[in-house]
């Protein structure tokens, strides 16, 4: 039997998608060796507490919980100090972080502190009697590479989207725990946020993202991406390097190699080529549509649907055709 | 008085074809070309530029692997680098905590203000040894920053969280791993690459410790079933949208 461990991420006081696909890779680790408990953790300001409950749906059995008004926003030491220290509470086989830009911080942390290796931004996982087998796409997305992690606890971080959310409902015990450290101890201090308009989904949250390229010619025109991006009704808007570079959408929207790696359930690639910069970061979305005039572009070859011709004869018409399929559900 | 680390990883240029050898486990090394990983090329730019602004101090290049790194090593001399420091390892392991090791063994008496990586490898993409190696050295640790500045003994970065950005303050001495764009690495000049081979060039064993994460298979992505175009022009949009229902079920 082995318990597994969870860290379960949230952001201005709820939990995140991540943070259920944590939960639910952690019941699965913990069914394939031979059912142990499932124990997650989250972190964050006080009220947090109230949506510990939610992780039992996903197969928690224990939340722990750690709330400090010092820790409304992540503060890295203190999360991977507090982490750290729950997972030596317990023998556990395996530990579960998101590879979100946060988790992406508090794994390696985490694993360092606890002198154990860690597989990264992985895709897809098995027990395999003492060992854990990870698959995580690697140079660039053009090679997937199966680790090995052997001691305990392993720890994996989850490409977001990547292992879905599964139901398995359960009541979960919660447990109110003290941050390891003080937050005002942390050596690195946050002092200003600029935040993104709270109501934007964030590409790492959204099963829809409507991506567009320089196909779009200007900046003004990413307004028929948006467009079709509200038609879905849960999409989020990303952007090619050459787009970000140009400033036409901010930075954080970049999709690929040195942007955001996601893995949404359906990704539109409009005027985008498909160059393997920008591959890497979406090609491990479960359906790809593809609108493009060059039949020959790149993006074509990973597409599920293609249709060759001018976006902006074609937008109009999707996204008014996609609204009708959706209001006619 | 700046003092500044750079780690550095050797890779593979990543616009080549890859195929995977033999043993199912490793890259066909035929072929291969190698450069310095592409964020760890601006870690190095913000050392130089900060040691410049300081007017006073020295970048130093550490890089883990065979022999073969000291080509790279070079190429980061030539750039810059006062001198550098290979820790000589038979082949460079998956596993980031084994290097962190090496790589904290050898900073730890350094005595350096910063130590500077690229935000991940672009080989292994899992960012992971920058934070560790700063954990394992009890360093404050700042990840894929984009911006940075350094003044009386402290540091103001910026990093991009998922939605917003963060404005944060540390004390040196600190470990900082570098997002692209903050600042566009110089090449090296012909003086430079003449200078380069003159530098120091120290090699000592890569003290890598245990391995727990290792290779079981290298495999290509499987080839996604794409490839089909559904129409041309906007006639197409109503089978688009069928199959986005009936068949990928995503509407
Ligand atoms: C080290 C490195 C890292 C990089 N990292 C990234 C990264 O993370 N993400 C990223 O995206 N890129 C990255 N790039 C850049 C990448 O190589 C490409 O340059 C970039 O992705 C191209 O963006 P694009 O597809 O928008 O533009 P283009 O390649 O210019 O493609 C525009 C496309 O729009 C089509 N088009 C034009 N007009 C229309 C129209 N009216 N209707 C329909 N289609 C139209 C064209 O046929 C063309 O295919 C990186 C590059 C390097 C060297």
């Amino acid at each position: 039997m082995g318990a597994t461990f969870a860290f379960a991420e949230s952001r201005d006081g709820n939990l995140r998608k991540v943070a259920f696909e944590a939960v639910t890779a952690a019941r699965q680790a913990a069914d394939a060796s031979g059912g142990g408990e499932v124990h997650a953790l989250i972190v964050g300001a006080p009220g947090i507490a109230a949506r510990a409950a939610e992780l039992g749906k996903y197969g928690a059995d224990a939340v722990a919980v750690a709330e400090d008004a010092g820790l409304e926003r992540y503060s890295p030491e203190v999360f991977a100090a507090t982490s750290a220290e729950r997972l030596r509470t317990g023998a556990y086989r395996a530990g579960f972080f998101a590879a979100s830009a946060q988790g992406r911080d508090l794994a390696p942390r985490v694993a360092a502190r606890l002198g154990v290796s860690l597989a990264s931004d992985v895709t897809d996982f098995e027990i395999q009697g003492d060992a854990v087998l990870a698959r995580h796409p690697a140079y660039t997305g053009k090679v997937i590479v199966t680790l090995r992690l052997v001691g305990a606890p392993a720890l994996l971080s989850l490409r977001p989207g990547a292992v879905a959310a599964v139901e398995q409902p359960r009541v979960a015990r919660v447990e109110a725990v003290a941050p390891a450290i003080a937050p005002g101890a942390a050596r690195v201090v946050v002092t200003e946020v600029s935040q993104r308009s709270a109501a934007k989904l964030d590409l790492g949250e959204a099963s829809v993202i409507v991506s567009g390229g320089r196909g779009l010619r200007a900046p003004e025109n990413f307004k028929l991406v948006e467009d079709l991006a509200a038609a879905f009704g849960n999409a989020a808007v990303g952007a090619t390097r050459a787009v970000t570079d140009d400033g036409w959408r901010p930075a954080t929207d970049q999709i690929g190699q040195t942007g955001r790696v996601v893995s949404p359930n359906l990704y539109v690639a409009l005027g985008i080529s498909g160059a393997v910069q920008h591959l890497a970061g979406m090609r491990t979305a479960k359906t790809i549509v593809a609108i493009n005039r060059d039949k020959d572009a790149p993006i074509f070859k990973v597409a599920d649907y293609g249709i060759v011709g001018d976006l902006f004869e074609i937008l109009p018409r999707l996204t008014e055709e996609i609204k009708k399929a959706r209001a006619s559900q | 008085m700046l003092k500044i680390a750079v780690c550095l990883k050797r890779v593979p240029e990543m616009e080549l074809r890859f195929s995977i050898a033999a043993d199912r486990k490793s890259l066909d090394q035929g072929g291969l070309k190698y450069e310095i990983s592409d964020f760890d090329g601006y870690a190095l730019e913000v050392g130089l530029r900060l040691v410049e602004k300081e007017g006073a101090g020295e970048v130093v290049v550490l890089c883990v692997g065979p022999d073969g790194v000291q080509e790279t090593i070079r190429k980061a001399l030539a750039i810059g680098a006062a001198r550098a420091v290979h820790l000589k390892a038979d082949e460079v392991p998956f596993d980031g905590l084994a290097i962190a090791k090496a790589l904290a063994a050898e900073l730890k008496d350094g005595g350096y203000d910063l130590i500077l990586f690229g935000r991940m490898a672009t080989d292994t993409a899992s960012g992971t040894v920058g934070p560790m190696t700063a954990e394992l050295l009890d360093l404050p640790c700042v990840t894929a920053l984009s911006h940075l500045e350094i003044a009386n003994g402290r540091g103001t970065a910026r990093r991009d969280l998922e939605g917003a950005t963060e404005t944060v303050e540390f004390p040196l001495p600190a470990v900082l791993t570098i997002d692209e764009g903050i600042a566009r690495p110089r090449l090296a000049s012909l003086k430079g690459i003449m200078a380069a081979k003159k530098k120091p060039l120290e090699v000592k064993p890569a003290q890598l410790g245990q391995v727990s994460l290792t290779v079981e298979a290298m495999a290509m992505p499987p080839e996604r079933a794409g490839g089909r175009i559904i129409g041309e022009g906007s006639d197409a949009v109503p089978e688009l949208v069928r199959l986005l229902r009936t068949e990928a079920k995503v509407l």
